[in-house]
Order: C-alpha cells, then structure tokens, then sequence
C-alpha cells in the first residue's frame, strides 16, 4: 500500500493496482468498511440528503453489497467520483467497487480491465432542453450549444450522432452534474445530454421542471451497471450476486415486507436458497447464510429500490420499460440461484 | 607511478571517508547519489511490475487511433475522426493562446499597477495596495472559477437577443455581442484573398498558412527597413547641422500607404456576428472560458508582477531620479527613460519565473472546461484510453519543453538588456 501513496504523488495513480488486485472480500472484511464509488450527486441515483446519508438507486447496491458482506447497510464509505476520476479510483483500489450510472463497454471490459458484473439500468443517451427552445427533435439542434460531461461515452456518442446527421454543434465540456445543471440553467448551452435517466433526475431537481423537455431521440445504449476491478472473481461474485438477489428476488416475490416470513422457510427451494435456509450458497461465497436476505433487508428487492428512488410515483417518474422482469416484457434476467 | 600513489596508501583509513573533510562532501555526495538511483530504479520497477500485472505495457499506439471527441476551440482545422495526437496539438495551441495572452496582459498590468503603487497620490498607492494584496493572497483557482460563475450567471444568453422583446442587444453599431457563452467580435475577411498553402497533406500535423498574412507581414517588413532609412538619414543631418528634420508624418505614411493599399487589393472587409439559430455565427468568437481563464491569470499573476516592478523601481538608487530631474526632465519621463531601463535590470529574471508560473496555471483550464492540452492530453484522451502513465509522461514533457523554451527566450533577452560594465 506504500506503493500507491507514491505513485498517487506523482499523480500516475492506478499503476499500484497490482497490489490491491487479489482479495478484495478479505480487505473489505478487515477494514469492515466498504469502500463504494458514487456520482459527486445525482439526486435519485446517489446524492447525500439534508443529514449527509446517502440515498439513491446507486447507493443502494453499495449498501445491499454492505449488508451481504459485513452484515451493515452502513459500513459504506462513498467516495464522490466524476466521469473522470472513476476509473482511476477503481483502478488504484481507491474504491472497492463503482457503482456511477456507469456504462459497460467493451474497452472499459477488456482495455481499461473492469469487471462488469451485470446491468442494474438499461438506458440510452437522451437531450434535454428548454421548452421554449421550439426544438422537438434532435436533428433540429444544428448550430446549437451543447453541454456534456466528460470522461464519459456520452461525449463520443455525441459526436458520432452529430456527425453521422451531417450537423454541426458547440461543445461545453463539464466535470460534473451540478457544472452541467448551473449552466444549462443559465443558458450558457442550449442543450444538456446525458443518460436519460441522469436527465430526468437532473430535470427533477429543477425550480420549474415542466419548462423543460426530453427529446424523443436516444441515440445510443447505455447499460449501466456496477463494476470491479479485473483479477478478482471471487469480489466480482460477491457483487454480482448480491445484484441478483435483489433482481430475483422481486421476481420470486420476496419483498422487505414479507422477508421474515419467508426466512421462515417457503415450498419454493430457490426462495430457501437464496434466504440461506436451505443449501450453502452463502458459504460458497465466502459469506454467512444470510447475506441475501441481509442485502434484501437493506431497501427491499429491485422492485421496491426502483420505485422509492427513481419510480413513477417520485418526482424523478422513471417507468419500467427496459428494467422491467423479463416476465413482463423488460429486460432484467437473474440466473438461478442454485 | 608507485612513488606517488604509495604513501597516500599506507595513511588511508576507511574512517577518513567520514572524519576527514578532504573526503567528506564527495563521501556524502557519492552517498546521496547511489540513493538517488536505488530510488529512482525502484520507481521504474516498480511501476514496470504494476503495470504488468494490470496487464498494461507502455504503448503510444493510442496516439494514432481516431480521438473521437470534439474540441470546441480550435485554431487548426480538426474533427473527431482525427487522432488523438492531432486532438494533443489543439490543446496544446490552446495552452499556448492563454499563456501568450495572459503574459502580456499581465505585465502591461504588472507594470502599470507597480508604478502606481510607488505614486505619490496616497489613495492611488493604497488602491493598488488592496489590488496586490487581494489577487495574489487568493488562490488563482478560485479567480478562475470565480470570473466563470460571474460570466454565465451576469452576462445575457443569446437567446436574448432574439426577438421583438430582446432584452439584450449588441454593442459598438450591432458589431459586438456580449453574451454568457462568450464575446463575438467582427473578423477580418478577404473576399479577394490569394488562399492558403496546405503543408504536410492528411497528417496529424497538417496545417494552413495564410497568404494573405504572409503578403501583409512582407510589406510590413518593407516598411519598417524604409522608416529605418528615414530614421538613419534623419540622424546624419542632425549630426552634421544640429538640425533633426521633422519625419513622422513620412515614417507613418511608409507604414500605413502601402499595407493600406495591400488590403484594399486583397478586399480586406469584416465579418460581423451575426444571431443565427442557437447562436451567434460569423466574427470570431472568445469563448467565455477563454475569457475567464485569461482575465483571472492575468489579474493573478499581474499582482505578482506589480510587486516585482515595484521593487526594480526602488531598487534604482534616489540619486538617479534627482540627476535626471536637475537635467530637466519630466518625471514621465524620468521614469522611462532613466528608471525603468535600469530597473528592467532587477526585474527581469523574477519576470521569468511569473511566466512560468502563469503558463503552468493554465493548466486549472480544467475548471472552466477550457480545452488546452490538460483538457484534451490529459483528460479527455487519458480518460477515454486509460493510458494514464504515457498521457502523464507526454504532458509532463510538453510543459517541460514550454518552460524551457519561455526561459531560453527570456534570458536572451536578459543578456540584451543586461548594463554593460565598461
Ligand atoms: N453512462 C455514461 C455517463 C455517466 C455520467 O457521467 N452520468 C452523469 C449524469 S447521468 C452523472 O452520473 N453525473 C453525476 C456526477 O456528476 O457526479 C458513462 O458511463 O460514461
């Protein structure tokens, strides 16, 4: 670890990462800490409320994570990262995991070496703009003033879309949300792209959230789920499992209001497995019997995350659509837990 | 040979390396270097084995792959199908532009506020008194986020001046927009311009020069070898009659005559801004983060410069300005003609170091979203190819070079203006 404190002074962090590689699980055990990667504030996905505690789609993975390893939704420490310093953080071991409304591609897979370790928000790339702009397609912001986040796909994407459609723009780089927010309010850029979902969180947030629109257009995909370092698969299960536990577990019917009662024991074995009441799925992890329903514990399954964040029923009214079981029509599919 | 090395031999003691003082500093020296190099060869490998385990070897090949991002400023023709390397040099102009502008801006501020501040009008010297204390006692960073925020929140959109009820409108004769994304000035156009010469083809190196700005700069050199003419032969009259005849109107008229017509063969015209769609189109555009960046260095760094004017100045002893003042000279003119020059002496080589300083600065581009070479080198292109280390190792270099070159330029100049003992 003395490696890392060098290197971070001569600003080439990430390159100690071989140190941090293997044994996550144990690492996060012995600090009893984990250390989870969040948005610097995306009201809905993460963001700390009056109190300081973090809240949000996002933040609740890292505390499902918390609660599934150490037993405690709050042995979080969130780490504020921007588009850019995200990776770095990971990399350098900074951060246990990310979970940043991150999109997995395939150079940040195999070139920047992150584990994926599956999609907690299928999305695609939006514009929002004012109303009163008169614009109702994307293909009408010839000339216009564009603001993005960078370090991000969505400015490559922009690029490409602009390009390919033959029209041309004016880049305002920012770090981060809250840059982007101040500015577009300003109307210092005509426009503000991003996920659509950071979009209607963004929007949410505003004084006068009807004066603005989504265009219809989102031109890209962008699947965004929470990631690890590459090298260490027994961590990248850890995650991976925990984020399917709060999927299957909406599909199996498992919500915070019945959990008791169904770790009481059901007729339905993968329920039993999944609650650690019947099988050692917990112990082959490297967890207790209970890390499911620990997680599970913590904001209930996917269902009940989705709708308390970012649902239809907050003011940030996200629908289902693609996050929907794939048992209604969306496109969310938890392996079997067996 | 023996006969000399034999009896250094027989007194030698290994202690001596330590206790006597004709050993002791190369002992030490030899010392600090051997640690030197353990630390420095410990830090190469040691990067080597991480990256090795990260699976990461040292590779510029990124440097040619298409960058995929789009650069708002740019001074040379770029798009996002170029490669990251051409994306490096945009940003590096870049870096340049607001290094270059800020170094004059701050020290025709620099000097004007040192002078003032040595006035004998108390609250002239009190005012750049606070001036001084209060830009460079803030960190330069706040400035530059500071002149941001106030630009994009004071300063109208261009949405208004769109309209019947505009509540904006443009300035100097609708030929200047001051808007939040930037100010719009007009821009010298041609409409019968001799074109450009394209050098180095499709390279990532490829870039114009203009005919036109080759055509004008000739004539201008011409121009100033005739005003030399004049001058030399103003000169030889005064030495032979004590006479100096009057030649300004002929040295402006050898300078303006001939560009004057040289434009008005080319069709020299402006382009005006003009609000079209989203934005204003034509003139040339400084955008708000250039601006902000710009002003804030310069005010920054214009406060270190007052102080070190200030102090050339006193520097130059009191007996000078009362020689020149029993000579009958102004003390306008006593200040440019006798302080200054000398003082320039003093003030040079901390003048450098404050260059320096201001372009390395440059690199909080990042704060406004100003795309010099941290913004695109080392930020975009790092971010999006997570090569940290090479993007790192080049930036380093790059600045490196600017420093180095600001400094051989600086101290040329030094040598120039340097008071030749005699
Ligand atoms: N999904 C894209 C964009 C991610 C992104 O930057 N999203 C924004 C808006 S949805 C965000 O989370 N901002 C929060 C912050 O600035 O910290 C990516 O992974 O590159």
């Amino acid at each position: 670890m003395n490696k890392s404190i060098l290197f971070g002074a001569l600003t080439v962090a990430g390159l100690a990462a071989g140190a941090a590689a293997a044994g996550t699980l144990d690492d996060v055990k012995a600090r009893g800490k984990l250390n989870c990667g969040v948005t610097t504030g995306l009201v809905g996905f993460a963001a700390p409320d009056a109190n300081g505690k973090w809240n949000g789609f996002d933040v609740s993975l890292c505390r499902a994570v918390a609660a599934a390893v150490l037993g405690d939704e709050n042995a979080v420490e969130f780490v504020p990262t921007t588009g850019k310093t995200r990776f770095t953080a990971l990399a350098s071991g900074e951060i246990d995991m990310l979970a940043r409304n991150t999109t997995w591609t395939f150079s940040r897979d195999v070139d920047l070496k992150f584990t994926f370790v599956g999609v907690n928000y299928y999305d695609g790339q939006g514009f929002l703009v004012p109303k009163d702009l008169g614009v109702s397609s994307a293909k009408d912001l010839d000339g216009a003033t564009v603001c993005i986040q960078t370090g991000t796909t969505t400015e490559l994407n922009l690029s490409d879309y602009f390009r390919v459609n033959n029209i041309s723009y004016e880049p305002v780089p920012i770090e981060t949300n809250a840059e982007g927010q101040q500015q577009f309010l300003a109307g210092a850029c005509d426009v503000y792209t991003t996920d659509a979902s950071g979009l209607a969180a963004t929007r949410a947030t505003f004084e006068n959230p009807d004066d603005y629109v989504l265009l219809p257009e989102i031109i890209s995909k962008e699947p965004l789920g929470p990631l690890v370092r590459h090298g260490d698969d027994e961590w990248g299960d850890v995650v991976r499992w925990t984020l399917y536990a709060l999927v299957s577990a909406e599909e199996l019917g498992v919500t915070s209001a019945n959990l008791s009662e169904m770790t009481a024991g059901t007729n339905n074995p993968e329920i039993n497995r999944l609650l650690g009441t019947e099988g050692t799925l917990g112990d082959m992890l490297g967890l207790d019997a209970g890390w499911a329903k620990a997680a599970i514990a913590v904001g209930g399954n996917y269902g009940e995350i989705f709708a308390k964040n970012i649902g239809e029923e907050t003011p940030i009214g996200l629908a289902r659509g693609l996050n929907a079981q794939w048992t209604e029509g969306g496109l969310l599919y938890s392996p079997p837990f067996r | 040979m023996s006969t000399l090395t034999d009896p250094q031999k027989e007194s030698f003691r290994l202690s001596m390396l330590l206790y006597d003082s004709r050993y002791r500093s190369a002992t030490i020296q030899v010392v600090a270097l051997i640690g030197f190099i353990i630390l420095v060869g410990w830090l190469i490998y040691n990067t080597s084995q991480n990256l090795a385990a990260l699976g990461k070897g040292i590779d510029f090949g990124y440097l040619v792959e298409p960058a995929g991002y789009d650069i708002n400023q740019r001074l040379l023709e770029y798009s996002s199908r170029d490669t990251h390397f051409r994306a490096a040099i945009i940003g590096l102009l870049n870096t340049l532009v607001v290094a270059l502008l800020g170094c004059i801006t701050a020290t025709v501020l620099g000097v004007v506020i040192g002078v003032l501040r040595l006035s004998n009008n108390w609250l002239v010297s009190r005012i750049m008194a606070v001036y001084v204390e209060t830009f460079r006692n803030i960190p330069v960073l706040l400035w530059i986020v500071l002149a941001m925020a106030i630009m994009i929140e004071t300063l109208p959109s261009p949405k208004a001046f769109r309209g019947d009820n505009a509540t904006a409108s443009m300035m100097l004769n609708d030929s200047v927009a001051i808007t939040n994304r930037g100010v719009y000035v007009p821009e010298p156009l041609f409409s019968r311009g001799l074109g450009d010469i394209h050098l180095f083809g499709n390279s990532s190196i490829r870039f114009d020069i203009s005919l036109d700005l080759i055509a004008i700069l000739i004539v201008l050199a011409a121009s100033i070898w005739a005003v030399n003419r004049v001058k030399h032969r103003a000169d030889k009259i005064q030495d032979s009659t004590g006479d100096r005849p009057a030649t300004w109107y002929l040295q402006l008229g050898l300078i303006v005559v001939p560009v004057g017509i040289l434009l008005a063969i080319l069709g020299f015209h402006f382009g005006y801004p003009e609000l079209k769609g989203f934005n204003f189109k034509g003139g040339t555009h400084f955008r708000n983060s250039l601006i902000a960046l710009w002003l804030a260095l310069s005010l920054y760094t214009a406060a270190f410069i007052a102080e070190i004017v200030r102090a050339g100045i006193m520097a130059i002893s009191k007996g000078q300005t009362e020689a020149a003042e029993a000579l009958g000279l102004r003390s306008g003119k006593i200040m440019s003609l006798v302080v200054l020059p000398q003082a320039l002496r003093v003030i040079i080589p901390p003048l450098i170091s404050n260059y320096l300083n201001l372009t390395k600065n440059s690199s909080l581009a990042i704060a406004v979203g100003y795309m010099d070479i941290t913004g695109t080198l080392g930020g975009i292109t790092m971010n999006q190819t997570g090569r940290e280390l090479e993007s790192i190792l080049l930036m380093m270099l790059v600045y490196l070079s600017i420093s180095l070159s600001i400094s051989a330029v600086m101290n040329w100049y030094n040598e120039s203006v340097k008071l030749e003992e005699r």
